[in-house]
C-alpha cells in the first residue's frame, strides 16, 4: 500500500498559479505556516507554465523567485480530491496526502471551454491554451501550420506565442462580432498597463489574418486532423493545417470550492471584500471569483493572503488596485458572449462526452444533466464532466448542480487513507 | 544536467528537451495517446491535466496523464496508435 503523508498548515492554499502564489506569499509574511498545494509538476499555473526555465518574463520570474526564497511549503503534483471541514485529501504519484489547515485559500484557476463540432475529437485538435501549454512543456511547433479558433483574448496570445515559436499561424477565427471586438480593444486600452500590452500584441500579430464572426464548423482527417472548415462572415472555407488550437474562452474551476460548501453566484464563487467565501475562514482568489486575468488574480490573491492572516489593513490597502482590474471581468463578459449558431455545430453522431464517447443524439432526449448522466453515462468518465458538462450546459441549458467526491479518479489506497470522520460519502 | 532526455514510446527511442512532459514525447514520436472506449485514437486536448485524453502507460503503470508527468531517462511509454 502507498504511504500516507500528514501535513498541517496554518494556511492551506490550493492552486499555485498567480493567485495562489500571491496568496501564499502574503500569508507567509505573518510568519504563519503556509502550504501551497498544486496538481502540476511545477508552480506557476498555466500562464507561467515553463517559466522556471524562461527567466526573461519579468513578472513571472519575480514572483517565482520570491516563492522559492519564501518559507512557503510547496506540495507539487498533488491532486486534491476531497474536502471536509478543516481537512483536504490529496494524492500524488506515490502517496496519499492528508492535509489539515486553520484557514483555506482556494485559487483553483480556470480551464478552457470546449464545444463539440464534427471532428473535434481528432488528434491534433487541441485547446488554444492546450496547444500553448504543450509548447511550453517542450513541444516543437517550428514550421507547423496552425489555425487558432474559438473566442477570447487567449486566442491572440496563443497566436503570438505560436508564431514566436516558429509556427505558421494561418489565421485567428474569433466567433464574436467585429463591433464587440473593436469595443473590447478600446476598453482594454483604458485598463492600467494594458495599452502597452495591446500594442506589443498587435505588433507580434502583424500580418496574421484575424477574422471576426468566424468559427470552426468541422475538422477532417484520418488518423489526425488535416484540415478545418470554417464559417467566416457567412462564407464557408476550408484550410489545411497541422494543428487546430480551439477554445471558447475560460470557465472557472469551481469543483473544489463547491465541495467546500462555498456559495456560488452565476457559477462563480461569491466572496466578500476580503475575498472570503460564504464559509468563514475559506477564501477564494483569481478566476473562480470572475474571469479577470493575471493582474486581478495577483491582487485578489494578496488580499486573500493578508485577510486570512488577520492583516486587514494591508488587505484594505489593495482594494483600490483590485477595483481597477475588476473592470476587466465586465469587459470580457461583454466582449465574448457565445453566439447561438455554436449550439448547432454538433451533428447527431458528434461526441459530446469524450471519456465515455456519448454522442449528441443520446443526450438531446434528456431533460437534465442528471438524467443524461444516469441514462447515457455522459460525464461519468475520468474527467468527471470537466469537459462535457460545461458544453452540455451551453448546448442544452442544463444546470450543472452537483459535485461529488472523489473530485478526481484516485487509487483505492488514497480513498482508504482518508480518515473515517471525514470520509467521502460516495 | 543534460539538455536532452531520451525515452521510448512503444519501444521507439525519442529524444526531447529536458523538462518536457511525456505528452510531448508522444507527440514528438508521431504517436497518439489512447484509444477511446469506442476505439477512436486520441491525443491531448487541454494540456493541463483536466481532460484525461492524454492517458498513457508509463513504466507499466496505466492511465497516467502524460501532460502532467515529466520525462525521465529511459522511461517506457506505452500508447495506443
Amino acid at each position: 500500500m502507498d504511504s500516507v503523508k500528514h501535513l498541517r498548515f496554518d494556511i492551506g492554499v490550493v492552486g499555485a498559479g498567480p493567485a495562489g502564489i500571491a496568496a501564499a506569499l502574503a500569508a507567509s509574511d505573518s510568519g504563519k505556516t503556509v502550504g501551497l498545494i498544486d496538481d502540476n509538476p511545477a508552480a506557476g499555473g498555466q500562464i507561467w507554465r515553463g517559466a522556471q526555465s524562461a527567466t526573461r518574463h519579468s513578472a513571472s520570474s519575480m514572483w517565482l523567485q520570491r516563492l522559492n526564497k519564501s518559507a512557503v511549503q510547496i506540495v507539487r503534483g498533488a491532486r486534491v480530491f476531497h474536502a471536509a471541514k478543516g481537512e483536504l485529501s490529496a494524492e500524488s504519484d506515490d502517496s496519499a496526502i492528508q492535509i489539515t489547515y486553520g484557514k483555506l485559500i482556494l485559487a483553483t484557476g480556470a480551464r478552457e471551454l470546449f464545444l463539440p463540432f464534427p471532428g473535434w475529437t481528432l488528434p491534433n485538435v487541441m485547446g488554444a491554451g492546450g496547444l500553448q501549454a504543450l509548447v511550453k512543456s517542450g513541444l516543437d511547433i517550428a514550421g507547423k501550420r496552425i489555425v487558432v479558433a474559438g473566442t477570447g483574448p487567449l486566442l491572440l496570445a496563443v497566436a503570438a506565442y505560436a508564431r514566436q515559436c516558429g509556427a505558421k499561424v494561418i489565421g485567428i477565427c474569433e466567433q464574436t462580432s467585429r463591433p464587440r471586438m473593436a469595443r473590447f480593444g478600446l476598453k482594454m486600452m483604458l485598463v492600467p498597463g494594458k495599452a502597452a500590452e495591446a500594442l506589443r500584441l498587435a505588433y507580434d500579430l502583424r500580418g496574421i489574418p484575424h477574422w471576426t464572426d468566424c468559427w470552426p464548423v468541422a475538422a477532417f482527417g484520418n488518423r489526425r486532423m488535416e484540415s478545418v472548415r470554417i464559417s467566416c462572415q457567412g462564407q464557408a472555407s476550408e484550410m489545411e493545417c497541422d494543428y487546430l488550437a480551439c477554445g471558447f474562452h475560460l470557465i472557472p474551476n469551481i469543483e473544489l470550492p463547491r465541495m467546500c460548501g462555498c456559495r456560488l453566484r452565476e457559477n462563480f464563487v461569491d466572496v466578500d471584500e476580503y475575498q472570503q467565501s460564504s464559509i468563514a475562514g475559506t477564501y477564494c482568489a483569481g478566476e473562480p471569483t470572475g474571469i479577470g486575468g493575471l493582474e486581478l488574480a495577483l491582487v485578489e490573491g494578496e488580499i486573500a493572503g493578508y485577510a486570512a492572516t488577520n492583516w486587514e489593513d494591508r488587505a484594505k490597502h489593495l482594494f483600490t488596485k483590485r477595483a481597477r482590474y475588476q473592470k476587466v471581468v465586465r469587459i470580457l463578459k461583454d466582449a465574448f458572449p457565445l453566439r447561438p449558431e455554436l449550439k448547432n455545430l454538433a451533428r447527431p453522431d458528434t461526441l459530446v462526452c469524450r471519456c465515455e464517447d456519448v454522442p449528441h443524439e443520446h443526450l438531446r432526449e434528456h431533460t437534465s444533466w442528471r438524467a443524461a448522466k444516469l441514462h447515457a453515462r455522459c460525464g461519468m468518465g475520468p474527467c468527471q464532466g470537466r469537459v462535457c458538462a460545461p458544453a452540455a450546459e451551453f448546448l442544452f441549458g442544463w444546470e450543472i448542480d452537483s459535485v461529488r467526491p472523489p473530485l478526481y479518479p484516485v487509487r483505492c489506497s488514497s480513498l482508504a487513507a482518508t480518515p473515517s470522520h471525514s470520509a467521502p460519502r460516495i | 544536467m543534460s539538455e536532452f532526455v531520451s525515452v521510448r514510446v512503444n519501444g521507439k527511442p525519442v529524444t526531447v528537451r529536458a523538462g518536457a512532459t511525456v505528452a510531448v514525447a508522444v507527440l514528438t514520436a508521431g504517436a497518439t495517446c489512447r484509444a477511446s472506449v469506442s476505439g477512436q485514437l486520441r491525443s491531448p486536448l487541454c494540456g493541463m491535466g483536466t481532460c484525461f485524453e492524454c492517458r498513457v502507460a508509463i513504466n507499466g503503470e496505466p492511465q497516467r496523464r502524460s501532460c502532467q508527468v515529466l520525462c525521465e531517462a529511459d522511461m517506457e511509454i506505452e500508447v495506443d496508435g
